[in-house]
């Protein structure tokens, strides 16, 4: 089996959609109360599971016809999507470290996609 | 996670923390197997509606998923003890795993670039842990 082009931008939708779940579960998490009406009225953090389930849905749609060996790696991407978002809802700082983490990252994502054949 | 970190540990629970991260990433690999092994049952080009049903109705991707809940509740447990600088590359050992159990099972192919691909992510990881510490 080799891993089609297809497979790989389905793994990367789902990769930006799951970076969304981890923002809405941090955002439900600061708003976290300890008793059950308040937990339900978090929508932040059932979006964000959901957000989670859709991104699985894309993931397994790319790994029903692609190797797991490259997709599941992969996944990374979304430690980009993640960075950014740190950045631009929580004002996380993007320090030159992070930035040479993402850059190390993108690089194996691009060489992973050149080990299919 | 920054609170998290804030928290006084004894060695002893930090190495527990390292151990139970270690014991989470081949879980996970696990999980991947049988969500590999979950997607090989449906149809060859499912449509989305179809592919959201067989995450439920395929006993094998419905367990790689469970798995997959039970191994993010030992991760965190694990990261109230560790120091994020440790546990982030000892996280990517899931690429490691993931990648010898598709040759064995799987029978993918292995080569330098993926290889290098592999090994470049999990020290973008590991930077990115200890970029998170600073």
């Amino acid at each position: 089996m080799n891993t089609p082009v297809s497979s790989m931008a389905w793994v990367l939708l789902g990769s930006f959609i799951g970076s969304f779940g981890a923002v809405l579960l941090k955002a439900g998490a600061r708003r976290l109360e300890r008793n059950l009406p308040a937990l339900l009225k978090n929508w932040r953090l059932a979006a964000g599971v959901g957000a989670y389930v859709l991104s699985s849905v894309f993931f397994v749609l790319g790994l029903r016809n692609g190797e797991l060996s490259i997709l599941y790696p992969m996944v990374s991407l979304s430690y980009i999507w993640t960075v950014f978002w740190s950045k631009t809802f929580f004002g996380e700082k993007l320090t030159s470290t992070k930035f040479y983490a993402l850059g190390l990252i993108l690089l194996g994502v691009a060489l992973l996609g050149m080990g299919t054949r | 996670m920054i609170q998290a970190t804030a928290i006084q540990s004894t060695a002893e629970q930090k190495r527990r923390s390292i151990l139970l991260v270690v014991a989470s990433t081949f879980i996970s690999a696990v999980a991947q197997v049988l969500i590999k092994t979950g997607a090989n049952r449906i149809a060859p080009h499912p449509g989305f509606v179809t592919t959201l049903f067989s995450l439920v109705l395929i006993p094998s991707l419905f367990a790689g998923y469970a798995l997959y809940g039970v191994m993010t509740v030992i991760l965190v447990i694990a990261l109230r003890h560790g120091e994020l600088s440790v546990l982030y590359p000892v996280i990517a050992l899931s690429y490691i795993w993931v990648a010898i159990l598709s040759v064995l099972i799987f029978h993918e192919s292995m080569n330098g670039f993926k290889i290098a691909g592999i090994a470049l992510i999990i020290a973008g990881v590991a930077v990115l842990g200890r970029g998170s510490e600073a």
